[in-house]
């Protein structure tokens, strides 16, 4: 699917920048040409179909869906719309008071809370060009049993007094009367996020995949395999901690690791790391403390963690046996 | 007429404002635009994605920041 861009990346390194055929160089240029070019194609055309999907179910079109559903339906349901809806940490605050003055369950609106950022159409397109479609599903997989159980287990534990108290004593609107979207409003609004998007993410797009080819041609096969094997037991939850404060490079992290996991890191060390990057986000834990108790986000953060590592070692158990 | 730019106080909610605050200019309209951070208004307004343009109380542009030109036509047709 990609051979003109092979086509392209290998003109480029050879004929342009002539660099000689064959050496570590020429190697590590091409990796990145190509590379490039392929995740910004991918970029492009999956996050303007996303958007064009999300003009037809804002938030606010979900919240009536998730309103009058019943609790685990309401979970799984919750979970797969947070796919595509875009998650930036400014909406956090907005999210959680509409779902939860409309009657959306705690626990539904924590899955949702977990699958919105977990599982963004810019992790997607990364890990399908740098990992492929396997991973690429699997990740979208159980980050969907994550943010299931969550808001599950979160649901089971009764913590609603644990939100502050100005979040119940409010009833949201649900009288919207939302602009209506024409055809061309669609496109223009889909054309402009995913401009917004690109421009946002690509200096760090490009510095994860430089270093990912600088590692990809330097570094030496499995030189990371003694400390972050599948052997390993410490390796996932140590590449989660490290993964908690880094939510903003979620772009450039992705081809980053992608080269590491050629390099011995473990796939389900890799996974959780990924995982933790997205879902784990220090400053949405600053803001959602506007509305819940530290005690909560812990909470929220220990069950998300806690799933998160699971996994790591889960796969690393059947990805190991090969 | 009561023009609103609602937001979280992210710099996309700061750049609609602003954006909002231009188009009044650019159209002579003797009116100011109110910028608005408290969220629970977004959500009494019965969305829940910021930033928010209102005219009047009503909703137009929800969500995301469109070009100086759409928020021209978006105040004009909502007069």
């Amino acid at each position: 699917m990609f051979y003109p861009v092979e086509l392209l990346a290998n003109w480029l390194t050879l004929s342009i920048f002539s660099i000689t055929p064959k050496t570590l160089l020429a190697e590590t240029v091409n990796f990145f040409i190509y590379d490039t070019v392929k995740i910004f194609i991918l970029l492009s055309v999956i996050i303007f179909v996303v958007s064009i999907v999300r003009s037809f179910l804002p938030p606010e079109k979900i919240r009536l869906i998730l309103s009058h559903k019943n609790k685990y339906l309401g979970n799984i349901l919750a979970s797969l719309l947070g796919i595509i809806t875009p998650f930036c940490s400014c909406s956090a605050i907005p999210l959680f008071l509409g779902f939860i003055q409309a009657g959306v369950p705690l626990g539904t609106t924590f899955s949702f809370l977990v699958a919105s950022p977990m599982i963004n159409e810019v992790a997607l397109v990364l890990l399908l060009g740098m990992f492929g479609w396997k991973i690429a599903l699997i990740y979208v997989a159980s980050g969907l049993v994550i943010a299931i159980l969550s808001g599950i287990a979160i649901d089971k534990m009764k913590v609603e007094n644990l939100v502050e108290s100005f979040v119940y004593q409010n009833q949201a609107n649900l009288k919207t009367d939302l602009p209506n979207m024409k055809c061309p409003d669609r496109f223009s609004y889909a054309k402009n996020y995913t401009l917004d998007i690109i421009k946002k993410v690509w200096p760090y797009i490009i510095v994860g995949i430089g270093l990912g080819a600088w590692i990809h041609g330097y570094v030496p096969t499995d030189f990371l395999a003694r400390y972050a094997g599948s052997d390993k037991w410490y390796a996932v939850p140590f590449a989660v901690l490290i993964g908690i404060p880094l939510y903003s490079n979620a772009a450039g992290i992705i081809p980053l690791v992608s080269a590491l996991t050629e390099k011995g890191v473990a796939m389900g060390t890799t996974l959780a790391f990924m995982m933790a990057v997205t879902a784990l986000s220090l400053p949405e834990f600053m803001i959602l403390k506007r509305v819940m108790k530290t005690k909560l986000i812990l909470i929220f953060a220990g069950i998300v963690g806690i799933g998160i590592i699971f996994t790591g070692y889960i796969f690393n158990w059947l990805l190991g046996i090969r | 007429m009561i023009i609103q730019v609602f937001g979280s106080g992210c710099p996309t909610c700061k750049k609609l404002f602003d954006l909002t605050n231009k188009a009044i200019a650019e159209l002579n309209l003797n009116t100011s635009v109110e910028y608005i951070t408290d969220i629970q208004k977004i959500i009494d307004l019965g969305v829940m994605s910021s930033p928010v343009l209102a005219i009047n109380n009503k909703p137009i542009i929800v969500g995301f920041v469109p070009d100086l030109e759409k928020i021209k036509t978006a105040i004009t047709n909502n007069l």
